[in-house]
């Protein structure tokens, strides 16, 4: 009901102690495990009941798997290095280190591109059933949160390269963790596991 | 007390009707205690001049005991229910009884049919009586029912026997009822299943061993197989619609 | 204020469903005036469209969005949400998501018609269904609704942890407000796996994918469990808060602390939590083990317990206090007495064995509109005519409000009270007509029927008066000072209605939300800011 120019108190007080902008953060991030756990403990149920699914796991491009679990690794820890310089409140550094990590998810999305054309064009498609409908629907579902989470970090480093908005680059960088912790989830559930 | 309502048609009819009996009474008489109290309140409290409101927090012990009491007493009522309603349950969804025949039902989007079977009583041979909408069976007999479906979920309710059971496509799901009137009774679709869901009408016909034994030397010849025993037109006069006459 | 009227526009349309599809029922195969002839495939989509739109789209936005996003920041002394403009963007998604639901009425097919609670394989293939389009719809609409409320969680959660005014502890916090975080918190802890399941369902509708087609190796009681594991918590995320303002009002209103808040606030807890563990009560007879029955009838009745005691509490406020019959407060105390109906008809359906019986018959339907209707419709009306004065300056007319109460509160008992006995007499749900069967066409069970549909057109009516009310009383309703009611939170504090920004000056908070009938004191009650 407030259409102030200016941001709300409400924005800068904390009774609790804690930033709010970190409390959305993680609030988000709650969420989001709650949907990512369920889809895994579905998947998981599925596959021990469903052991010839490992011949279809088979498949996939581990190696493709691999280098990705190393671009998302070596991308968060240039979040890392962005939180630190927010923290030394040198923006424009910050605002580099997250463009670098923005560059991480790109590769991150051409490998995957790469890969699923491989995929496709051998004829495993999202109605190929059983095993291959949950691949393309958790990978496609953590894609898609990869591309959200560089869309956002881009638009928090424009602010950071003005030195604003600093506190922000903590919490894209928390976003971002998570985005590679359910990646790290993945990857041996649906590449190596067989 | 669901005997007012609808009278049971199997064994397990009744103890299902003694523990909603049992319910009733138990919460049936916190209802009654908790309205009274609350309207009680509200009559000895209501707004009176120069009658000032009572400070009091909810820590007072002699107050506070008026809730812990009624709160113990319905853990305990709530223990008395769920014994007997396991009891109740194990005896109809777990337990399996001495079978005497076994039939398939199988609900598929808009009818319910049936395999029984034939004169030499045992089923899958070429004998076997399938009906469509109606189920003979005998009174006093024990069965096993098979139940199935061919495409969505549907459930096969006899709300006379208490029987319900979902049907899962995929799944053969089994279950028991053993009928203990003479009569003839409704089947109801209890699952949402399509547009013909309210259509999906069956008939249980429980007979005597001599009217079974006949129904069945009627089914196994061809010329008299497949006339239905009990009417099908609806008593307030309404034709009974086709499914194709109801799509939109 | 967008989200109240929203609201109320969604209730209109979710209360005409209602009105055709018990006219079907209550006087079967005849036109139905203003909608004509309700076929087998219409009544379908009627009954599927009413449940969601009352849940999703009346409930939710009323009670958690409405009132949330304008108690909040008043009850704490806080100037606006903590995320102005993420809480615009969950009001636009919420927005899309009637339009995209109400858009599946107009498509090809209809509006989706597999119930709301939309079990595949039915939901899964157009042929089944013969919805396809609406039955996608239906899907995104709900999908979006549920992103709009984990967005605007976030704002109900953080502003009552982070925004409060300087003084207020955990302790002193309203107890509507516990309520609605607390409600917050169930939903997105709850969403997760029904939002995995629904992006499921949705390829398997529109992307030949079998995740639920036992042909393909898929498993259509996934959907249950997972739909129940969200549904049942649900059912909590929109009682929560209608208990949080019945409370409110009980306290103002019988001019008395609550009694017990601490306990109270604890029950609610614990009340969420168990909400997590008894979910397939509605799947007993759905093809599950019969063994897990059982346990699931054990937390079923157990969760009985901390509601019986918040009821219980409830009640206990009222000793010794002196209760002003108002409108609001008739609401409020009418939502105990209805609820108390709801909640111990839920005992049969919650012991298993009398569950097989009772399961999706009219039993069902009576058992979750005396929860529901008290929830969705009593405490919302209890909410309206007490911060009416607050958010539009004006008082409403008590006269009618109390005739509105009676027609609405008598009518209902009297549509549903005969829906026990059909349900208990074999009437079972979803059916359109019950020409069908014998057992169902006995004339007491028509009467009965009958009784139920005039009763629901009775009710139906007397909404006029609250409507009247309401739209007359914004222009000519007696202005409304600050503190009607004499009240002790914040948001009686501030001028009706508040102006941009709240408050004038910041609050700071000295004492509890419930400071009333203290002894040696001019006035009997004591407000949170007053510093002494």
């Amino acid at each position: 009901m407030s259409t102030a120019a200016a941001k709300p108190i409400a924005n800068t007080r904390s009774a609790t102690g804690i930033p709010s902008a970190k409390l959305i953060t993680w609030w988000v991030i709650a969420s989001e495990i709650v949907i990512f756990g369920g889809l895994l403990v579905i998947y998981i149920m599925h596959r021990l009941g469903h052991p010839e699914w490992g011949a279809e796991a088979a498949h996939t491009n581990t190696l493709a798997g691999a280098l990705n679990t190393f671009v998302l690794l070596t991308s968060s820890l240039c979040a890392v290095l962005a939180h630190k310089a927010a923290d030394a409140h040198d923006g424009p550094r910050a605002a580099k280190l997250l463009r670098f990590t923005a560059l991480g998810g790109l590769i991150f999305l051409c490998i995957k591109g790469f890969e699923w054309t491989t995929d496709i064009h051998e004829g495993f498609v999202l109605s190929s059933g059983g095993f291959w409908s949950y691949y393309y629907t958790i990978a496609g579902l953590h894609g898609l949160h990869v591309l959200a989470g560089m869309i956002i970090m881009l638009i928090v480093a424009a602010d950071a390269a003005k030195n604003q908005e600093l506190q922000r680059v903590e919490c894209i960088g928390l976003y971002w963790h998570f985005v590679d912790i359910v990646w790290i989830f993945l990857f041996p559930l649906l590449y190596i596991a067989r | 007390m669901l005997q007012r309502y609808l009278t049971g048609a199997s064994t397990y009819a009744h103890s299902i009707d003694h523990l909603f009996l049992l319910i009733a009474v138990l919460v049936g008489f916190w209802l009654i205690v908790a309205e009274c109290v609350l309207f009680w309140l509200i009559f000895k409290f209501r707004e009176k001049d120069g009658v000032p409101t009572q400070h009091i927090t909810g820590d007072e012990k002699h107050l506070v005991k008026w809730i812990t009491i009624p709160h113990f007493l319905v853990i305990i009522c709530d223990i008395v229910i769920l014994v007997p309603a396991i009891m109740v349950w194990y005896n109809i969804k777990q337990f399996v009884p001495p079978i005497d025949q076994t039939v398939r039902v199988f609900g598929q989007q808009w009818a319910w049919s049936f395999q029984q079977p034939g004169p030499d009583g045992i089923l899958d041979t070429a004998d076997d009586i399938r009906t469509v909408g109606e189920l003979h069976v005998t009174v006093n007999t024990t069965y096993r029912f098979e139940l199935m479906s061919r495409d969505v979920i549907h459930s096969f309710a006899v709300p006379s026997f208490r029987l319900k059971q979902d049907a899962l496509p995929g799944r053969t799901i089994t279950g028991w009822f053993r009928p203990n009137r003479v009569g003839t009774y409704d089947i109801q679709c209890t699952q949402m299943c399509g547009v013909g869901h309210g259509l999906m009408a069956g008939r249980v016909i429980v007979e005597t061993q001599q009217d079974h034994a006949a129904w069945m030397i009627r089914e196994s010849n061809p010329a008299t197989a497949g006339q239905q025993t009990a009417p099908v037109a609806p008593p307030d006069g309404s034709s009974s619609a086709t499914v194709a006459e109801v799509r939109r | 204020m967008q989200y109240l009227f929203t609201g109320m526009a969604m209730a209109l349309i979710g209360g005409f469903l209602a009105y055709v599809f018990r006219m079907q029922l209550g006087f079967p195969n005849q036109h139905v005036p203003g909608f004509g002839l309700v076929t087998p495939g219409k009544y379908n989509a009627l009954v599927t469209m009413h449940g969601s739109i009352m849940i999703f789209w009346v409930a939710m936005p009323i009670l958690i969005a409405a009132f949330g996003n304008f108690l909040i920041p008043l009850m704490i002394g806080a100037d606006d949400m903590a995320f102005p403009r993420i809480n615009r963007l969950s009001y636009q998604i919420f927005l899309l998501s009637a339009l995209v639901l109400l858009a599946s009425f107009l498509v090809k097919g209809g509006a989706f018609g597999g119930a709301w609670t939309s079990y595949p394989p039915l939901s899964a293939k157009g042929a089944y269904n013969l919805t396809p389009i609406g039955a996608s719809l239906w899907l995104v609409a709900v999908a979006l609704e549920f992103v709009a409320f984990l967005l605007g969680g976030i704002n109900f959660t953080v502003t009552t942890m982070n925004s409060r005014a300087p003084g207020m502890k955990m302790y002193d916090i309203p107890m509507v407000i516990w309520m609605i975080v607390l409600a917050s918190i169930i939903f997105m802890a709850s969403a997760g796996p029904l939002i995995a399941g629904a992006v499921m369902l949705l390829f398997d509708q529109t992307m030949a994918t079998g995740f639920y087609d036992p042909n393909r190796g898929g498993d259509p009681l996934l959907w249950e469990h997972l739909f129940w594991f969200f549904g049942h918590p649900e059912v909590y995320v929109v009682l929560l808060p209608a208990m949080g303002i019945v409370a409110e009002i009980l306290a103002v209103f019988a001019r008395k602390k609550l009694f017990g808040y601490k306990t109270m606030l604890y029950t609610a807890w614990a009340t969420g939590v168990l909400s997590f563990v008894v979910w397939a009560h509605h799947q007993f007879v759905a093809g599950i083990d019969p063994r897990m029955a059982n346990i699931f009838s054990v937390t079923t009745l157990l969760i009985s317990i901390p509601i019986a005691e918040m009821v219980f509490l409830y009640i206990a406020t009222l000793y010794g206090g002196s209760i002003r019959l108002k409108t609001p407060m008739l609401w409020a105390l009418a939502f105990i007495a209805e609820f108390l109906i709801g909640g111990v008809t839920g005992i049969f359906l919650g012991a298993s064995g009398t569950d097989i019986y009772l399961h999706d018959t009219y039993f069902v339907i009576a058992h979750f509109h005396y929860t529901f209707v008290p929830i969705a419709i009593i405490s919302v009306f209890a909410g309206i005519t007490f911060w009416y004065p607050k958010m539009f300056g004006r008082m409403l007319n008590d006269t009618l409000g109390k005739i509105h109460f009676w027609g609405t509160v008598i009518a209902f008992n009297v549509i549903f009270i005969p829906l026990f006995i059909t349900g208990a007499a074999g009437d079972q749900r979803r059916v359109y007509s019950y020409s069908q069967f014998q057992e169902q066409m006995v004339p007491a069970l028509r009467h009965l029927r009958t009784t139920s549909t005039v009763a629901l057109l009775v009710m139906l009516s007397f909404q006029v008066f609250f409507l009247i009310n309401f739209f007359w009383s914004l222009r000519h309703g007696e202005r409304a000072v600050a503190n009607p009611w004499k009240s002790t939170t914040l948001e009686w504090t501030v001028p009706s209605p508040p102006p941009h920004g709240n408050f004038a000056e910041l609050p700071t908070v000295y004492r509890g939300a419930y400071e009333y009938g203290l002894p040696g004191r001019d006035t009997d009650y004591w407000p949170q800011d007053a510093p002494n």
